[in-house]
């Protein structure tokens, strides 16, 4: 069995996952861009004393299943979602969907995920994919960040439905409920409340941990860390922050590319020149993450190590924290005509 | 970014597939393209294998000198904490600390050492002797 589906990749999978599930109710004209922008995906956080695979707790995108769940929301389309504490209900009711027609979006856990290579897998819950069929024991699945579709054997799928651990997804399974048509003028709409949102979330956030201020302040931790921790623990940190940053599902110089595109499909919609420039800024916020980036990456193959280098990894961030400041508070001063 | 700088390095996920990439076209038009890796992402999961490699032999040379119970060897391999442990075996958290002591590992009934195993894939004596025979 197998319900009418087209695979398309994306840069991100809750992103690809909301666009091609929005394809299936015969939403066209939302991509990647514009449902990470409506979805408000743009973050920061550093969580301090939380450890994750012994480093640092860093994300860089909203919390998993924000996006799906406000870009159906911005655009007034219902949802189905659905958790399980038991493994035979949870495949029953992935079934009764597949038989009404509906590719379903699924949260995973990667460790168990078969395709994937072993390098990848570590115990990450919030992965995202969709299930648009079964072929004797082979399930059908539209994974956004690869190139091509593949399988997973009824028992693959339901180990990675319900891994355990942080975010666990507990068989976690959703979708739009039904067919539905959407205007301009809500898009529009939505696209104001996606930015809102996301400038409340970068910059107006309770503490110093999170939004622009969260990055900053990592900015000021990094250049503690060759001291406290050793060159050799530091660099591992660095990795790690590297890691997070750029990886496929996560990405943080990658997010900032993809918000940027976002600000441009906007213009077609409030035909406002700011977004254009603040656009702009964002790909010089992405630019400078990446070289932040190749800088983390001399002192973790050893190439370079002295506090000088620590500090001007510090600096970097401390500089994108003002650049991604600015382009909120641009965001924020502009005046939408809807 | 611009498009024609985007790396086309080799990466372990390239083996599966290649990442889509936003970046600006020659007219400054966001576009999406796709690349093979990058060499300093690349890099940063080798450097994170490497410790975790170091960390596996490290729990390996514990348990040899009875400093802690098998449970840590396989933490290690697995990738796990005592967080995750607990979640899939359904013991506690101080459970699990508590079993990682040689001496109260070897009283563990065989339903419990069963439970680790199931959770770290492997059978009983694969757990008690670290000895896994993986394909």
């Amino acid at each position: 069995m197998k319900v009418n589906f087209e695979h398309l990749q994306a840069a991100h999978c809750e992103n690809g996952v909301t666009t091609n599930l929005l394809k299936t109710i015969g939403i066209r004209n939302m991509t990647e861009p514009m449902v990470f922008g409506i979805g408000s995906g743009l973050f920061f956080i550093y969580i301090p004393l939380l450890k994750i695979n012994n480093g640092p707790a860093i994300a860089f995108r909203t919390q998993p299943g924000l996006i799906f769940k406000r870009t159906c929301k911005s655009l007034g389309i219902p949802v189905v979602r659905k958790k399980f504490s038991s493994r035979p209900e949870a495949e029953k009711f992935l079934m009764e969907c597949l038989e009404q027609g509906h590719p379903v979006g699924c949260q995973v856990g990667v460790y168990y995920l078969s395709y994937f290579p072993k390098e990848y897998r570590f115990h990450f819950n919030a992965h995202n994919l969709i299930i648009y069929g079964k072929e004797g024991d082979n399930y059908l699945v539209s994974d956004p960040v690869m190139e091509e579709v593949t399988t997973l054997t009824s028992y693959e799928l339901e180990r990675v439905r319900f891994a355990k651990g942080a975010l666990a997804p507990r068989g976690q399974i959703y979708y739009p409920k039904e067919q539905r048509v959407i205007t301009d003028d809500q898009v529009r709409k939505a696209i104001v409340t996606g930015v809102k949102r996301n400038v409340r979330d970068m910059l107006h956030i309770p503490g110093g941990f999170a939004g622009v201020k969260g990055i900053a302040y990592t900015g000021r931790k990094i250049k503690k860390w060759r001291d406290k921790l050793g060159l050799h623990k530091a660099g591992l940190y660095l990795a790690q922050l590297v890691r997070m940053q750029e990886e496929i599902g996560t990405g943080g110089g990658g997010f900032r590319y993809i918000y940027g595109a976002f600000l441009q499909q906007a213009h077609a919609f409030h035909a406002n020149d700011a977004l254009l420039d603040i656009s702009r800024t964002f790909t010089q916020a992405g630019d400078l993450w990446r070289t932040s980036a190749v800088q983390a990456a001399g002192i973790y193959k050893g190439r370079i190590g002295s506090q000088e280098d620590f500090n001007t990894m510090g600096d970097y961030l401390i500089e994108i924290a003002e650049i991604e400041r600015k382009a909120f508070e641009a965001l924020a001063k502009i005046k939408w005509h809807s | 970014m611009k498009k024609e700088d985007i790396p086309q390095h080799d990466g372990a996920l390239n083996k599966l597939t290649r990442e889509m990439v936003y970046a600006v076209d020659s007219n400054g038009q966001y576009t999406t393209a796709l690349s093979t890796g990058w060499e300093v992402k690349a890099t940063a999961l080798d450097v994170a294998w490497e410790d975790i490699e170091l960390r596996i032999a490290a729990a390996r040379q514990k348990v040899l000198n009875k400093e802690a119970s098998p449970l840590l060897f396989f933490m290690e391999l697995r990738l796990m904490d005592t967080g995750i442990v607990s979640a899939y075996t359904g013991f506690w958290n101080w459970q699990v600390k508590r079993h990682l002591k040689p001496a109260i590992f070897e009283k563990l009934s065989e339903n419990k050492l069963q439970r680790y195993a199931t959770a770290f894939n492997v059978s009983v004596t694969e757990l008690k002797t670290m000895e896994v025979h993986e394909g």
